[in-house]
């Protein structure tokens, strides 16, 4: 898995790519939550996302929760076909906020 | 229908054989037929027994055995996960309410969700647990 973060249109864009498993999930957790810590809207790029499992899932619940906690934007963008098909599995796909790209979250602000 | 012995393999239980796991799923389920998007939901519910494994039964131990056995006939593809861990709670081991929004706990509702039949249970002799998940191909 590839982690990269930056920054546009106010929000942290954390992409993720490859794999997202548990020998990996626990960087993805710490990136989340590290954003989040520092008080950053967090968008998170799905779109490189080959295969999630429970435990990358369980990052993404995480972080959602914190940011709601702490009144932070928060959103999943250019989920991938894979990706989705899991979140649908768990019926996470009607509780996070998620958009077709990164370019539709960046609009809704604009 | 009688069944047939695809594969049997011996993996660590470290989270970074998950990754090899996967890939003989696949090509198990690939080689019986099954589409794509069935393959990969079959690897995602062996990849989160296999999960349960490594962080429930050995308690995040990364050096114990996991045993993968895929059997099959003409009608349906079997997984048999097998541990040496301590004999496990099994009634602990269930799906949770997915309204409870919470981090974890979602391994045993992609199981369920995804084979037609699936159940835990203990070796003879308190050697182990074993994982079994039946789904049925239709042809």
């Amino acid at each position: 898995m590839n982690i990269t973060t930056r920054e546009e249109g106010g929000f942290a864009i954390l992409e993720l790519e490859g794999e997202v498993d548990l020998s990996c999930s626990p960087e993805a957790r710490k990136h989340i939550l590290g954003n989040l810590e520092k008080g950053r809207d967090l968008l998170v790029d799905l779109s490189g996302v080959t295969y999630i499992d429970s435990s990358g899932v369980a990052s993404l619940v995480e972080g959602y929760q914190n940011a709601k906690k702490q009144k932070l934007k928060f959103a999943l963008v250019g989920v991938s076909e894979s990706a989705m098909n899991v979140l649908e599995l768990a019926r996470l796909d009607k509780v996070f906020p998620i958009y077709t790209s990164l370019e539709e979250r960046l609009r809704e602000d604009s | 229908m009688n069944e047939q012995h695809l594969v049997k393999m011996h993996f660590l239980s470290h989270p970074d054989r998950l990754c090899l796991i996967r890939v003989v799923v696949k090509r198990a389920a690939e080689s019986m037929g099954c589409s794509e998007k069935l393959a990969e939901k079959m690897v995602l519910a062996v990849n989160e027994a296999c999960m349960n494994i490594i962080q429930h039964a050995y308690k995040g131990d990364y050096s114990r055995e996991i045993v993968l056995e895929i059997l099959n006939n003409d009608n349906h593809i079997k997984f048999r996960i097998t541990d040496h861990a301590e004999p496990v709670d099994l009634s602990c081991v269930k799906p949770r309410d997915l309204d409870d929004l919470r981090p974890g706990g979602l391994g045993t509702h992609f199981m369920q969700e995804i084979m037609d039949e699936c159940a835990m249970g203990h070796l003879e002799g308190g050697r182990g647990n074993y994982i079994e998940m039946i789904k049925n191909i239709n042809k």
